[in-house]
């Protein structure tokens, strides 16, 4: 089924493909409303300041089941003023949670680096929580040439 | 079942210098949007924890969605002050944990 939807997609052409494998899927995918949900619950519903992030992800992603994924948040990581938690969303994924990310003063920097998957061309959100209660955010749009959810 | 996990942990450090730390796990991370031949869905199947502690302390965690590639890798940082070992954790959904420990002497 995997393979076959793989060619599939692939003899339709790139711009297609990821409305094949939605149209196979049968699911409903993420929104940016859902996604903008996910976040509100992990601001409690405060609004996050644009800034302090940047974020690593290939501008096309031709196979959208492993996408390198980076971020760093610009903060001292002292006891006093470090990141938390780095919440990381995709708009356009059936569900938009990728990952949270926990760190302490002992993680010494606030970046980390992982692989995801993206069904389709989407905008990726990080939004990041300060010991002090703050909220930053910043996102990045990634094209992708093949979806990675499954079909 | 349970798979060997991929580390890279420096075996030296400076104290207070601050390491860069590598892992992978194999693992399927079976999402639970797939379908099998007969258009049955294929159940989730994820390692949906990771943790990091130096020490007994947390370094880093994080809280895994199916949005994660298969044989999930993580690259993170840890600021460390003395010699000690390095734990990691990885739950999978089943329950089932992998654990793993590293080593690093501090100067």
């Amino acid at each position: 089924m995997r393979h076959l939807s793989r060619r599939a997609a692939l003899a339709l052409g790139a711009g297609s493909a990821a409305i094949t494998l939605v149209g196979w899927n049968g699911g409903a995918f993420a929104t940016p409303q859902a996604a903008g949900d996910d976040i509100a619950k992990f601001t409690g519903g405060a609004t996050p300041e644009k800034g302090k992030i940047s974020i690593e992800l290939p501008e096309i992603a031709e196979n959208g089941n492993t996408v390198p994924l980076s971020f760093s948040v610009d903060a001292p990581m002292t006891d006093a003023d470090y990141v938390s938690d780095v919440l990381v969303v995709a708009e356009g994924n059936p569900n938009p949670g990728v990952a949270t990310f926990h760190f302490t003063p002992l993680s010494g920097k606030a970046e980390a680096a992982t692989r995801i998957r993206l069904a389709t061309t989407q905008n990726i959100v990080v939004v990041a929580k300060t010991s002090g209660g703050k909220f930053y955010t910043s996102q990045k749009l990634v094209k992708v040439t093949i979806g990675g959810c499954g079909g | 079942m349970a798979e060997t996990p991929k580390i890279r942990v420096p075996k030296t450090a400076k104290k207070g210098e601050i390491v860069e730390i590598k892992t992978l796990l194999p693992h399927i991370m079976e999402s639970g949007q797939r379908k099998d031949k007969d258009g049955k869905t294929i159940p989730r199947k994820i390692i949906n924890k990771f943790a990091a502690e130096f020490n007994g302390k947390p370094v880093f965690s994080t809280n895994i969605e199916p949005a994660i590639a298969a044989n999930p890798y993580m690259q993170f940082f840890a600021k460390v002050e003395e010699s000690g070992t390095f734990k990691f954790t990885w739950t999978d959904d089943d329950g089932s944990v992998t654990t793993a420990e590293e080593k690093i002497a501090v100067a």
